[in-house]
């Protein structure tokens, strides 16, 4: 029988270190590996999405999509389609217009209208939504929709659309104004480039003039998407004169009350937004989706509308980003990289979403997790005919290290220095500056890689095997910023009874955050996390949170949830301290009740009838927290704090190729994070191994492919994702347990770690095993079958 | 959409139910719609993800896929029906004590497969369990921790003799 070895546990080979961890004996709650709050309601099917949302009333929504990739729109005829029985209206981009004259929505860019408005910039952009007695109808329906189009020339390469001449998707480029980082963005037109981002340190030709050995290589990663299982769904309704409610599987239900109440031209109270359980995110559901055309079609009819995607139509929706990374880099005799150039060009599709985002923040990571003295990073977001790419789960971080750590690889085996001692010769230490200039804290590669070389038992000899199975193994490393500046403000609520409520903006779509939520307030009050309640994003109860994204929540969220619990622990203090006949100084909240040094309790319900007279009242404690940044320089990039937080990973990976089919089965995969401290270790380890997972796909087969800006797989039948029978018969998950000095007890974000190094892992082990080296993921049996072919001199038929 | 109606009669977790139904309305349709049953769920609507697997006599099957018309004289068991008031199914504690569920959309899935997993091989190798549960998707990849649930939930099968 094959065995799993547990996560974290020993693996067959020798008992790996625990990873650094100092004690934490004074802490109850938190750092403890506590079961979901909400798993009863998970294994009961009970717990809420809002996928099961049915409202009285209700009219469902389907859209009809554009079948050109580039085109203005001559005429659309709607007539068939709304003599179909049980159709109540078809809108579009005119009927918008009435109620939002100005209908451009976006957080980065107003570039994307809520329906095609004279032109269509990608296959699969909606055009026109029929609303319908109930979805069949509608699909019906949506078919019969006939629309002509005057084509354009497309352009589907980011690097070709950047180019002088290229057909130009945008006539005018209007900045949204919205998040502070992203203020320096500018009006353009004439470009598809709707952004160009630059770092520069150091003296980059002296560095490649003083360099013993030059690399230059490109690296291509397709776009492949998200797939949340609950595609998205978002339900409006009209809840009272000029108020409207929408309930939407949001991961920045902030951002869409922002945003629709812009385009309403309502001030933010009137617009509620709301969710629930998230059937996973991964960053597909952030900013708006499908928000403000449902809200529109709600407020058009005066009826509540449910549009729920299918799982095609979310493969036209948000995609990850494609890129072409060119890096070259100078390296001395003995290992150590004294210069980097690294340009990329990101494919953001036909509409930026976060896109500039993207861009400039993995940008600015792109010479690794190194000391490099001169370095050049140059950056652009480009716009082309495909369904736009926004944020995956990392941010674009993994294209950049699947460059950077392939290239690491080749270097190490040219100079003939051993992959991990390379990178030990190289890494960024605490107190060096980064290539921004920001002088690094917190982080602990040496760790990482300590642990790296103890899971893979890598001193130990590897056999390679010598039929047509071959073996190898690779490692990698990877650093991401956490986004900068961003708010979360969390209140809580103690009741009455004195039982306690925590209201937060932070969406939970499986990474733990309530559980999370509920430990860091449990710690400060002294009561269990299990009787913590946390309140689900409501905009008009839970206070303002950015949005759930980019491993920020822990930190960001957490630090506003203590702050809120702080509070809330001095005012009881404060009540008690009369009854008590002491100091609040001089109490304590442990055991579920205020403590004097006497030994006299007051439980917290007693505390509160202390104040009100009866069990009332409430008491709310405050918290607010923004990171600290320092907006970098637009010429150079530099900034003295680019980031609150930087995360680490590493990844090991031993694989097997068949050298006759070219696929390659990955029989053991290590994930190494550096977390701050765990606030629930087991759950830090799912994000680690769930993560790894996640990107081994898009390593291995993970890919959209298009033809003519058409996805031609857009199904689970064509377009596969990792199954049970897809993962390493050995996979562990270690975490580096180091307190960060200003993280919520020491904690940092860790839901994209485990993707960053997975893909050159298996990349570099490739190599290790047959000698090949595959520049463009993912890595399908095909392509290494023609890599090993090429490599053989003797290719198949059409390459030769 | 005028397509013929019919009246079907089933045994839905135990109990005998009726529904008004269009024939080409599918089981988790018909769940959700007649009897706000929504533990199985409609995501990649072509039976590969098995988020919607409901037991119909005594086998598992896409509900996304799966006619409700077929289900007049059938016994149908959903995610619902395994907890017993507050009690739990061993195969659900198990999910839930070891952690392996996370955004939980695929968990009602996972749950029914490996209960009739379970009853028909009441110690399964890890290889069996691969296998069996191939046809599951978990897009947030719990699937080390789902693998060790139900290889806990098998030895209560065992010193239970089933449950």
């Amino acid at each position: 029988m094959a065995t799993l070895p547990h996560k974290g546990g020993p693996t067959d080979a020798v008992e790996a270190p625990s990873a650094t961890k100092p004690p934490s004996a004074d802490l109850r709650e938190v750092n403890r590996s506590l079961p979901r709050l909400e798993s009863h309601a998970k294994v009961t099917g009970s717990a809420e999405y809002i996928h099961h949302l049915r409202i009285p009333g209700m009219l469902c929504g389907k859209i009809a999509r554009s079948s050109v990739a580039h085109g203005r729109i001559v005429r659309i005829d709607t007539t068939a389609a709304m003599n179909v029985e049980g159709v109540h209206a078809i809108i579009t981009a005119e009927d918008i217009r009435t109620l939002i004259p100005d209908p451009y929505y976006g957080p980065a860019f107003h570039d994307q209208p809520i329906l095609a408005l004279g032109k269509v910039r990608h296959v699969g952009e909606p055009v026109a939504v029929v609303l319908a007695e109930n979805a069949h109808v509608a699909e019906a329906a949506a078919d019969l929709i006939s629309v002509e189009y005057d084509p354009l020339e497309p352009v589907f390469d980011e690097v070709a659309a950047a180019k002088p001449g290229a057909p130009i998707i945008h006539d005018m480029l209007r900045p949204a104004g919205t998040f502070p980082d992203l203020k320096y963005l500018k009006g353009r037109s004439g470009t598809n480039v709707a952004l160009d981002a630059h770092v520069r340190r150091g003296d980059l030709e002296k560095g490649f003039a003083e360099s013993d050995r030059v690399f230059e290589h490109i690296f291509h990663n397709g776009k492949v998407i998200h797939a949340p299982f609950e595609p998205m769904v978002t339900v409006a309704e009209i809840t009272g004169p000029n108020t409207l409610t929408i309930h939407t599987a949001s991961q920045s239900p902030s951002f869409v009350r922002t945003e629709v109440s812009r385009l309403l031209g309502w001030p933010e109270n009137r617009v509620r937004v709301r969710t629930a359980f998230l059937g996973g995110g991964y960053g597909a559901k952030l900013y708006i989706k499908l928000e403000a055309l449902v809200a529109a079609c709600a407020l058009l009819v005066r009826k509540p509308v449910r549009i729920a995607l299918t799982m095609e139509e979310q493969f036209y929706t948000i995609t990850k980003h494609g890129a072409t990374v060119r890096i070259k880099t100078g390296v001395k005799k003995n290992g150590k990289m004294i210069a980097r150039e690294v340009e990329t060009y990101w494919n953001t599709g036909a509409y930026s979403d976060i896109g500039p985002r993207v861009t400039q923040k993995s940008g600015f990571t792109a010479a690794g997790p190194y000391d490099i003295e001169n370095v050049a990073l140059d950056n652009y977001c480009v716009y082309t005919n495909e369904p736009p790419a926004g944020a995956l789960r990392g941010f674009g971080i993994s294209q950049v290290v699947w460059a950077y750590e392939c290239q690491a690889d080749i270097i190490a085996h040219e100079l003939g220095i051993d992959p991990i001692e390379f990178r030990r010769r190289n890494i960024l230490h605490d107190g060096r500056p980064h290539a921004t200039g920001t002088i690094m804290t917190d982080v602990h590669l040496d760790e990482v890689l300590d642990q790296l070389v103890s899971r893979m038992d890598w001193h130990r000899p590897f056999e390679r095997g010598s039929g047509e199975i071959r073996r190898g193994r690779g490692v990698a490393i990877g650093i991401k910023a956490c986004i900068a500046p961003t708010s979360s403000v969390a209140l809580l609520n103690i009741h009455g009874d004195g039982s306690c409520g925590i209201f937060c903006g932070t969406v939970d779509m499986g990474q733990a955050s309530d559980t999370a939520m509920a430990q860091i307030a449990a710690e400060v009050l002294g009561i269990p996390a299990e009787a913590v309640r946390v309140v689900h994003p409501d905009t008009d109860v839970t206070p303002y949170d950015m949005a759930t994204l980019g491993s920020r929540s822990t930190y960001h969220m957490g630090n506003a949830v203590k702050i809120a619990a702080e509070n809330a622990r001095s005012q009881l203090l404060q009540i008690a301290e009369t009854a008590l006949g002491t100091t609040a100084e001089e109490l304590e909240c442990k055991e579920g009740a205020v403590i004097s040094p006497s030994g006299a309790r007051m439980s917290f319900g007693e505390v509160m009838g202390a104040r009100f007279a009866m069990q009332a009242g409430n008491i709310i404690g405050f918290g607010s927290f923004t990171s600290p940044y320092q907006k970098p320089d637009a010429a150079t990039g530099q900034s003295p704090k680019i980031t609150p937080f930087w995360m680490l990973g590493g990844v090991g990976a031993e694989i097997e190729v068949d050298t006759e089919t070219g696929r390659i089965r990955v029989t053991k995969l290590v994930n190494v994070g550096d977390v701050g401290r765990a606030v629930n270790p087991e759950v830090a380890e799912t994000q680690l191994t769930g993560a790894g997972i996640m990107q081994l796909g898009f390593t291995l087969f993970e890919e959209m492919i298009f033809n003519d800006g058409q996805v031609v797989n857009a199904s689970f039948a064509d377009y596969k994702v990792p199954g049970m029978l897809d993962i390493p018969q050995e996979i562990t998950a270690d975490l580096v347990e180091i307190p960060h000095q200003h993280g919520p007890f020491g904690a940092k974000g860790i839901g994209e770690t485990g993707m960053f190094s997975v893909s050159p892992a298996i990349g570099n082990a490739l190599y290790d095993a047959i000698g090949v080296r595959i520049t463009e993921m993912p890595l399908t049996p095909e392509r290494v079958l023609r890599a090993i072919r090429q490599a053989e001199k003797r290719p198949f038929g059409s390459e030769r | 959409m005028s397509a013929a109606r019919r009246t079907i009669r089933f045994k839905l977790n135990d109990r005998p139910v009726r529904a008004d139904i269009a024939v080409y309305e599918t089981l988790v349709e018909v769940l959700q719609r007649d009897f706000s049953l929504f533990g199985a769920r409609e995501s990649c609507g072509q039976g590969l993800c098995g988020c919607c697997t409901v037991i119909v006599d005594g086998n598992a099957v896409s509900g996304c896929l799966y006619l409700a018309a077929f289900l007049d004289g059938a016994e149908v068991t959903t995610i619902e029906g395994l907890a017993k008031r507050d009690q739990l199914h061993p195969i659900q504690e198990c999910f839930a004590s070891k952690f392996a569920l996370q955004c939980g959309f695929c968990t009602p899935g996972f749950i029914m497969m490996a209960k009739e997993l379970l009853e028909r091989h009441p110690h399964p190798t890890e290889d069996q369990i691969r296998h069996y549960l191939s046809g599951n998707l978990c897009r947030c990849a719990t699937y080390p921790e789902i693998i060790e649930a139900v290889k806990t939930a098998a030895n209560h099968y065992a010193d239970n003799n089933g449950s």
